[in-house]
């Protein structure tokens, strides 16, 4: 077992998945630039020496051609893992993302396929409303996508290197707030996310919820950042006798509806937590599942604890009231339980 | 102009080709206004020439990106016109069962991806393709065809300047038929050139009468040899003319009957047939037997395709993933 940061676990993962099979290659913007930083957060530090700069691609500032050239090669036999800055930028290349990767399977009756890796980092880091959205429901919606969003580094590392093996396209969000980058990347405010992760090879498979908590009276569903406010949020119930359980699903699409029903069967209320704004958000999605599939087993109203819909401020006590927090989250419990 | 390394073999499955593509249009064209085909068509008649000369130097193994006027291209490439006349009427046995259309028109077992109907939405995917192709070094070659509009898309451009700066193997044909839908060229464009652009890349970037079969297959030949060699992308401009409308139901208001007129006068169909009666050894005759072979290859695939099964409509559930 070593500690390592969500960075240090990708980082192993990539390099792994590199070793293992050599159709596996990187491609993005800064990621292996000698004295650059290995990507915006430090997640391709020192690969290019290890690889090269054949298999470690810097690109131009050109988002559509690095997720075009991802696509392009996975059809043609290689597993790209192709890199964004931000996830902002992801509308940059959005025809590619949504038109292309996802839809040239069905579209050609099952000829081809692209098994790709779409990286992107998340979360509102005081860094204003183009570096800080949280995306992942965008991309919820297209059909042909699956979306993981890790929150550990034992599940960082385990689900990227499934989302490499996969035979589809995966967007794959990562938060900037549990990166635990260091030096000059380091992330003012970052929770420390550092985990074990075993020496030895294991996977995560994409489609599988955790419970985090466990928990009788309600549950929680929070991915990232989120899953910590809701952890912390859940000490401060226990004291008052309200044992919430919380669920990471993981991934969003598959989304391992199934582990949460067997939860609000058990605690009959359910509180869904998202850092993006609320409207048509993936936890309507969830929310509208529930009622539509456990209807009977719950005992209150589904509860959304999300961002206002409005683009992500910048001053300090701006993004404070834009945030949900612990505060946020409790009130929401009390207000059902 | 006779290249020497053609042999009348060669001449000929070009003329077959070219041909081919004419023919199968037409009919395609006819079906449609009988009600046969249903969505929309983007018919290739007047340019046929480009995928004609150009797909004579590719192989299997080579890649072809095509756009939402891919039916010349895919026959060019090698796609079966069975499969592909299937695909149009929306049948289980076309070349995509029935899930693409006309648009999407493709078949990777003979190189061809799926056609990308978002203009300039390929050009990217093209450069991936010959990344790939580098990678692996296997001295293939992608072509990605594109019309005079994608040269105006940002995808167009990111794509020719990254191609350009990793040295891709890869081609990008524009064909330039004078109109991005209804919008005349030179409203589109400050150049006289859409190939003037590829300086801006550092890339070789070539003008050719893409109404001339040997002009294209002699340039695109040259950017043909030069990606496989590792000397990296051109950028090849065939000036063209779109003879039908942009899709079903355009009458052309855009443009003067003039204008066609003298276009017609440049048909690429009769300038090839001429260029082969001026040589020695082909007659008439020797043409006029592969033209029969093709209504009858044009008449045996709208059969089968008539003839062939719907999709289960539980095959809307399946391609989405694979497993």
């Amino acid at each position: 077992m070593a500690k390592l940061s969500i960075a240090e676990a990708l980082r192993q993962a990539i390099r792994e998945e590199m070793l293992r099979d050599e159709r596996v290659f990187c491609i993005g913007e800064d990621i292996g630039i000698k004295g650059g930083w290995g990507g915006a957060f430090t997640v391709t530090l020192d690969l290019s020496e290890e690889f090269g700069h054949d298999r470690i691609i810097d690109t131009p500032i050109s988002e559509i051609a690095l997720c075009g050239m991802a696509i392009g090669a996975a059809v043609a036999g290689m597993r790209p893992i192709a890199d964004v800055q931000y996830g902002d930028f992801l509308f940059c290349m959005m025809d590619q993302i949504a038109n292309e990767a996802p839809k040239l399977r069905y579209m050609s009756g099952g000829q081809v396929s692209v098994p790709m890796v779409m990286r992107a980092p998340i979360g509102s880091t005081r860094r204003g409303a183009q570096h800080a959205q949280s995306l992942q429901a965008w991309f919820t919606h297209v059909p042909g996508l699956k979306v993981v969003a890790p929150s550990t580094a034992y599940d960082a590392k385990g689900l990227l290197k499934s989302a490499v093996r996969d035979e589809n396209p995966v967007v794959f969000f990562e938060h900037k707030l549990l990166y635990g980058s260091k030096g000059p990347r380091k992330v003012e405010g970052a929770l420390s996310a550092v985990g074990e992760v075993p020496d030895e090879e294991y996977l995560v498979p994409i489609g599988k919820g955790i419970i985090r908590r466990e928990g009788k009276h309600a549950t929680i569903v929070a991915i990232h950042r989120m899953l910590y406010t809701a952890l912390n949020a859940a000490e401060v119930l226990a004291k008052k006798g309200i044992e919430v359980e919380i669920i990471d699903p993981r991934t969003l699409v598959p989304l391992d509806k199934y582990l949460i029903y067997d939860s609000i069967r058990k605690t009959g209320r359910l509180i869904i937590v998202e850092e993006d704004n609320l409207t048509n958000g993936w936890g309507a999605e969830i929310a509208a599942l529930a009622a539509d599939e456990v209807f009977e087993w719950l005992d209150a109203p589904i509860k959304r604890v999300a961002a206002p819909d409005v683009p992500p401020p910048f001053a300090p006590v701006l993004e404070h009231e834009y945030l949900p927090n612990e505060e946020k989250i409790i009130a929401a419990v009390e207000e059902i339980t | 102009m006779k290249a020497k390394s053609l042999t009348r073999q060669d001449y000929f499955d070009m003329y077959h080709t070219l041909n081919l593509i004419r023919r199968f249009e037409t009919r395609v064209n006819e079906l449609y206004l009988q009600g046969k085909i249903p969505s929309t068509l983007h018919l290739y008649i007047g340019q046929e020439a480009i995928a004609t000369g150009a797909c004579a130097h590719l192989k299997d193994s080579d890649y072809l990106l095509s756009t939402h006027r891919p039916h010349g291209h895919a026959i060019a490439k090698g796609v079966s016109i069975n499969s592909i006349l299937a695909e149009l009427f929306g049948k289980a046995t076309g070349c995509c069962k029935g899930k693409g259309g006309s648009m999407h028109v493709g078949d990777f077992s003979v190189g061809m991806f799926p056609a990308i109907a978002i203009v300039g939405g390929n050009t990217p995917i093209a450069a991936g393709a010959a990344l790939a192709q580098k990678m692996s070094k296997n001295k293939g070659v992608t072509v990605c065809f594109s019309g005079d509009g994608a040269a105006n898309e940002g995808a167009w451009h990111e794509a020719l300047n990254a191609a350009a700066i990793y040295d891709l193997p890869v081609i990008f044909i524009t064909e330039n038929n004078l109109y991005a839908a209804s919008t005349p060229f030179h409203l589109n464009f400050r150049v006289e050139n859409v190939a003037d652009r590829a300086c801006a890349y550092g890339i070789p970037g070539v003008v050719v009468d893409g109404n001339d079969v040997m002009a294209v297959y002699e340039v695109v030949g040259e950017a043909v040899a030069r990606a496989r060699s590792g000397k990296g992308p051109t950028l090849i401009e065939c000036k063209t003319y779109r003879q039908c409308g942009h899709s079903r139901s355009d009458p052309r208001n855009y443009r003067s009957r003039e204008e066609e007129e003298e276009w017609l006068k440049k048909d690429p169909i009769p300038r090839y047939r001429n260029f082969l009666l001026s040589m020695d050894d082909i007659t008439s005759d020797d043409l006029d037997v592969i033209d029969k072979r093709i209504e009858a290859e044009i008449e045996s695939a709208i059969e089968f395709a008539k003839k062939s099964p719907e999709p289960d409509p539980a095959e809307v559930y399946t391609d989405v993933f694979k497993e």
